[in-house]
């Protein structure tokens, strides 16, 4: 019974969803109070049903309920319970049951947050977001029913593919659907300024935390499945120009984009069109994500059982959305009042250009990722655009970005000098090529670009702190004392910018030290020692184990410095019976930030081990430069002007006025998130 | 009759969720547009004086950016209409349309869809409570009777029977590590049997791709000290020898597997096939007569020497096909024929063979049927071409 019910849930909320569609939007034409106030509970309704519809699945396969089709497709009951739980979406239907649930979730948090968005934008926004609710659950229930039963109930699952056994399935998928999904909040905004037909700096401002919400999600769930695939594929690899993963990195670019141009359009009014052009972009380029992986386009890991209806169907919801929004865009926009005009050289200046490159970014890899695929519907010819393609084109636009990047931080609104900009940056830039001579020094003979890349961190690691250290130091009087004091009372969304650039900064150090990574590919006996970047390993031995589903030879080694053992570590080649398939776990070891990976190559027949070992060193800064980025967007998320209060009536009457009293009313006032 | 109740209730909930805001008389928050773009705009001016207050603009600037704020909100706030809460006849006449909206796309919408995709007849059924319900040995399929023996086993892991019901199980599923892991068990609560050690240790070479290790050939050679005509032991340990190179200690222990074997026993025919790829004298010659153990004609056969042997089978054989080719005679017979010729190797004359019996038992359709399931079997051609 329990299982039907969380059927009937999603049902349920397909009919909630409709009025939580129609509803709002109607009263926002009306201009009428009443109607609008259905939007919020009908969203916190559907929200509550596929939450619930969510659980009973959850519940399923916890409890390896084989009346389901989707748990005996996925699931295994000798299967380790966390791999049971993480399995509910380890596979297409529960995925986009996932998809979905945050998406609901989305439309009603907006419904909850009383941050000052206007009612009638915020009615219009709830409205299209349970549009996009209703095709999805459309989608979901025909094509994809995660409730399928089958009677009678076989008595064994088929196991989940083993590749997705592994921790970071429970936190990959939530983080970057929470992303992908978030910016689906931004497109609704959009389109209800559209609909509504007034975009200005409040918009900006209702906007930028949902933004900054996805962003940082979709920061941490990009670095999350780099990390994933580093260690999982055993080839050492931390990015490969996958479609899959270009597919990710594509919002990621678009979204960056639309967090700068929402700041110059609450600031200065301007943008406005451009900004409402790249929040369609961002959501729309989530959804082609989703298109291409689940469609079977592509193949890879990420595509589950390849339906074509299913493709069908999404490239329907595809076509509705980007088309719909795109065409309503292209009604509304020149109606929109175009804000101020600004000078060349000013921080919304260096902003405008910021956005020119990103997008020029997210473009070459938007032409990288499809043309292949458009190439081969068309021709049948197949080509490989691979990383050859993508450092050819995107670094190119990437590392003038980032040369630049400093400078916009210390750029003044309206109009900025050059000469005041060079004098802010100079000791920044200096370090900077200090850093660089250095390394060249010390890695004399190595790679000739690679110190550059380090150089190109170290700057945008300063420059972002150059912003911090000036403005602390800026009137020259007081000591150190007051200096850290003004610089501890800086708005949290300064220090979130500086968090975020500075992460980027390390990320580039991190991928500019990959090139002094060192490789080999040997084969060894029990007893060999091999040396790597100055590391002995000693494989000790290989032995069988059997553990939950799978079976594996375990390789063991020791790792040596100068003879003195500082590490044991174990690389595994598993095998799932229950599939017949075998994945590697690579054996790593950290030091500092630099690791040591040895990976399980195959038994050769003279009974030797093939062993790829690599030394990569500094490659952890990559992800905790990601990281940092994302907790620069929460540390902007909490800055006072997110905590601006919707005004309460609970205590009935007019809340003082005036600048002044705006303190209490703030923390007065229910936080936005 | 209770899910439709509870589905009732789910419905009613989701309904009144729209219907509650819509019959109040006044929407509870009514935040008013022209409100929170004030406080927005405020909110920016107080900003700018936090700016100039860290001395990061000047006054100039401030004076100028506030005028600019200010502008803005007079612009946004002269635009704003604050939302009606008038219940005027076209504001109730909306409320009703929409409560029926709600009253009615909700429940069809869900019923529709659920009446299209549900099923609900059917309970959950958790694993768990499937494993405890009473059994029916009668429709007991082998994955369920799989999964009840290991569940028994999970929470009484000392019952040796459990072990030895499923190892020969988890041998014919493939999966021969839990075969190995179940002898093991096995031998270790009931005590060692030459048969448990010797499935043991064949379990163990199939987890190894047919290759003898250590583990297996210690349960083989455990499991002679018990049996020393166990044959399957035997057999493997000379599979062992063979694989080590060991070409005359394989042949020589084939060789001992067939002395000790009874004539007619079913593994002579590998142990033969194995023999002969070692390069011994092929046993085949023996399987014609696998019919008649014990036979005068076989055990005077079995006493000549290899070629003179194969001389006098072959005129059996031939005596055989002289008499079935005149007389006719059973599909049984036939079938002797053939295989006495695949034996032989003689794959040609087999096919003549073949056609001769199909012409012979063309009237016989369960005749034919045998002989070709025979030859399907032994790889010769396939069914008789129709007319």
């Amino acid at each position: 019974m329990l299982i039907e019910a969380g059927h009937f849930a999603l049902a349920l909320a397909l009919g909630l969803s409709v009025v939580q569609f129609l509803v709002p939007i109607w009263g926002a034409r009306t201009n009428d109070a009443t109607l609008m106030s259905v939007g919020p509970p009908a969203a916190i309704g559907v929200f509550a049903l596929i939450l619930f519809s969510f659980g009973v699945l959850s519940f399923a396969y916890a409890t390896s309920d084989f009346s389901l089709a989707n748990v005996v497709a996925n699931s295994h009951s000798q299967k380790p319970f966390v791999y049971k739980l993480t399995g509910v979406w380890g596979n297409h239907e529960g995925s986009m049951l996932l998809w979905i649930l945050i998406l609901a979730l989305f439309g009603a948090l907006v419904a909850v947050a009383r941050n000052a968005v206007p009612p009638k934008l915020r009615a219009n926004t709830i409205a299209m977001q349970g549009l996009v609710t209703i095709a999805f659950l459309l989608f979901l229930l025909i094509t994809s029913n995660p409730f399928e039963r089958i009677s009678p109930a076989p008595f064994e699952g088929q196991d989940l593919n083993p590749f997705l056994q592994d921790p970071g399935l429970a936190i990959h998928p939530p983080l970057l659907y929470i992303g992908y999904v978030g910016f689906s909040i931004t497109f609704a905004f959009a389109m209800a300024a559209l609909i509504e037909g007034k975009i200005d700096a409040v918009w900006a401002r209702a906007v930028r935390p949902w933004t900054l919400t996805a962003w940082g999600f979709l920061t941490l769930g990009i670095a999350m499945g780099s990390y994933w695939a580093y260690y999982e594929l055993g080839w050492g690899g931390w990015w490969f120009w996958d479609p899959v993963e270009n597919a990710s990195l594509m919002p990621w670019l678009a979204g960056t984009a639309l967090i700068h141009s929402t700041v110059v359009m609450e600031k200065r009014d301007a943008l406005k069109v451009w900004t409402i052009l790249l929040a369609i972009l961002t959501f729309s380029l989530s959804l082609l994500g989703t298109f291409l992986v689940r469609s079977g386009v592509l193949t890879s890991v990420h595509a589950f059982a390849v339906d074509p209806d299913r493709g069908l169907f999404i490239l329907g919801i595809l076509v509705f959305f980007i088309g719909g929004s795109l065409a309503l865009f292209a009604w509304r926009a020149p109606m929109l009042k175009q804000g101020g005009i600004f000078a060349p050289v000013s921080r919304e200046g260096a902003l405008v250009l910021n956005n020119l490159f990103i997008s020029t970014a997210c473009a070459t890899v938007f032409i990288g990722t499809l043309y292949p695929l458009a190439l081969e519907s068309l021709t049948g010819a197949k080509i490989s655009v691979g990383a050859p393609f993508f450092n050819a084109t995107f670094l190119p636009i990437a590392v003038p970005l980032l040369l630049l990047l400093p400078f916009g931080q210390v750029i003044a609104w309206k109009r900025g000098d050059v000469a005041g900009i060079t004098s802010r940056l100079y000791v920044a830039a200096g370090l900077a090529i200090l850093a660089t001579v250095a390394v060249y020094a010390v890695t004399l003979g190595g790679p000739a670009l690679a110190p550059l890349g380090i150089g190109l961190g170290v700057f945008l690691v300063l420059g972002a702190f150059n912003e911090v250290a000036t403005r602390a130091w800026q009137s020259g009087s007081g000591g150190v004392a007051l200096a850290a004091k003004r610089a501890l009372g800086l708005p949290r969304s300064t220090w979130g910018t500086v968090l975020a650039h500075a992460g980027m900064g390390v990320t580039v150090v991190g991928v500019a030290a990959t090139a002094w990574s060192v490789e080999r590919i040997v084969s060894m006996n029990p007893g060999d020692v091999q040396t790597i970047a100055g590391y002995e390993a000693r494989l000790e031995g290989v032995f069988p184990r059997t553990l939950h589903n799978y079976n594996e030879d375990v390789a063991r080694f020791t790792l040596l410095d100068d003879g003195r053992e500082v590490a044991q570590l174990e690389t595994m080649k598993r095998i799932y019976p229950a599939r017949g398939m075998s994945t590697t776990e690579a054996g790593l070891e950290t030091f500092g930030f630099s690791q040591v990976y040895i990976s399980f190559g195959e038994i050769q027949p003279d009974g030797s081990l093939g062993v790829r070992l690599y030394y990569k060193p500094w490659i952890l800064l990559i992800w905790i430069g990601s990281v940092i980025m994302a907790l620069g967007a929460a540390l902007a998320l909490t800055d006072r002007r997110y905590r601006v209060g919707a005004p309460v009536r609970a205590k009935g009457g007019p809340r003082g006025s005036g600048s002044s009293t705006r303190r209490p009313a703030a923390t007065s006032a229910v936080p936005a998130e | 009759m209770t899910i439709w109740i509870l589905f009732a209730l789910m419905t009613g909930a989701a309904v009144l969720a729209v219907l509650v805001p819509l019959s109040r008389r006044k929407a509870a928050e009514t935040a008013d547009a022209a409100e929170s773009e004030r406080l927005f705009y405020e909110d920016q001016i107080a900003e700018i004086e936090r700016d100039h207050g860290r001395g990061l603009i000047t006054a100039e600037e401030m004076r100028a950016a506030k005028a600019e704020a200010a502008r803005r909100l007079i612009r946004a706030t002269s635009q704003a209409s604050a939302p009606q809460e008038t219940v005027d006849e076209p504001a109730l006449r909306r409320r009703r349309a929409a409560s029926a909206v709600a009253l009615s796309s909700v429940p069809l919408l869900a019923l529709a869809v659920y009446g299209a995709y549900g099923s609900p007849h059917l309970p959950a059924q958790p694993l768990s409570a499937r494993l405890e319900q009473t059994i029916d040995p009668r429709n007991l399929d082998i994955a369920e009777a799989v999964a009840r023996i290991e569940t028994h086993l999970a929470q009484d892991p000392d019952d040796g029977r459990g072990w030895d019901v499923l190892g020969p199980v988890y041998m014919r599923q493939g999966r021969f590590e839990d075969a190995a892991r179940a002898w093991a068990n096995a031998l270790r609560l009931l005590g060692p049997d030459p048969a448990r050690l010797a499935n043991l240790g064949e379990a163990l070479v199939n987890a190894e791709g047919g290759v003898v290790k250590a583990r297996a050939r210690e349960a083989f050679e455990q499991a002679l000290g018990l049996d020393e005509n166990h044959p399957k032991a035997r057999f493997y340990l000379a599979q062992a020898a063979e694989q080590e190179g060991d070409v005359a200690g394989a042949r020589a222990a084939y060789e001992e597997i067939v002395r000790r074997s009874p004539p007619n026993a079913p593994w002579l025919d590998v142990v033969g096939e194995r023999l002969v790829a070692v390069g011994g004298a092929p046993i085949q010659p023996r399987a014609p007569f696998a019919t008649a153990p014990g036979s005068e004609a076989g055990a005077a056969l079995a006493a000549l020497p290899e070629e003179d042997r194969l001389a006098a089978i072959g005129g059996m054989v031939e005596g055989l096909a002289a008499r079935l080719k005149e007389d006719g005679g059973s599909a049984e017979e036939w079938v002797r024929l053939l295989r006495s010729y695949a034996v032989l190797g003689d794959r040609d004359r087999a096919q003549v063979a073949l056609a001769e019996a199909r012409e012979a038992l063309a009237g016989d359709p369960a005749a034919v049927a045998t002989l070709d399931a025979a030859a399907a079997e032994m790889g010769l051609g396939g069914a008789a071409p129709r007319q």
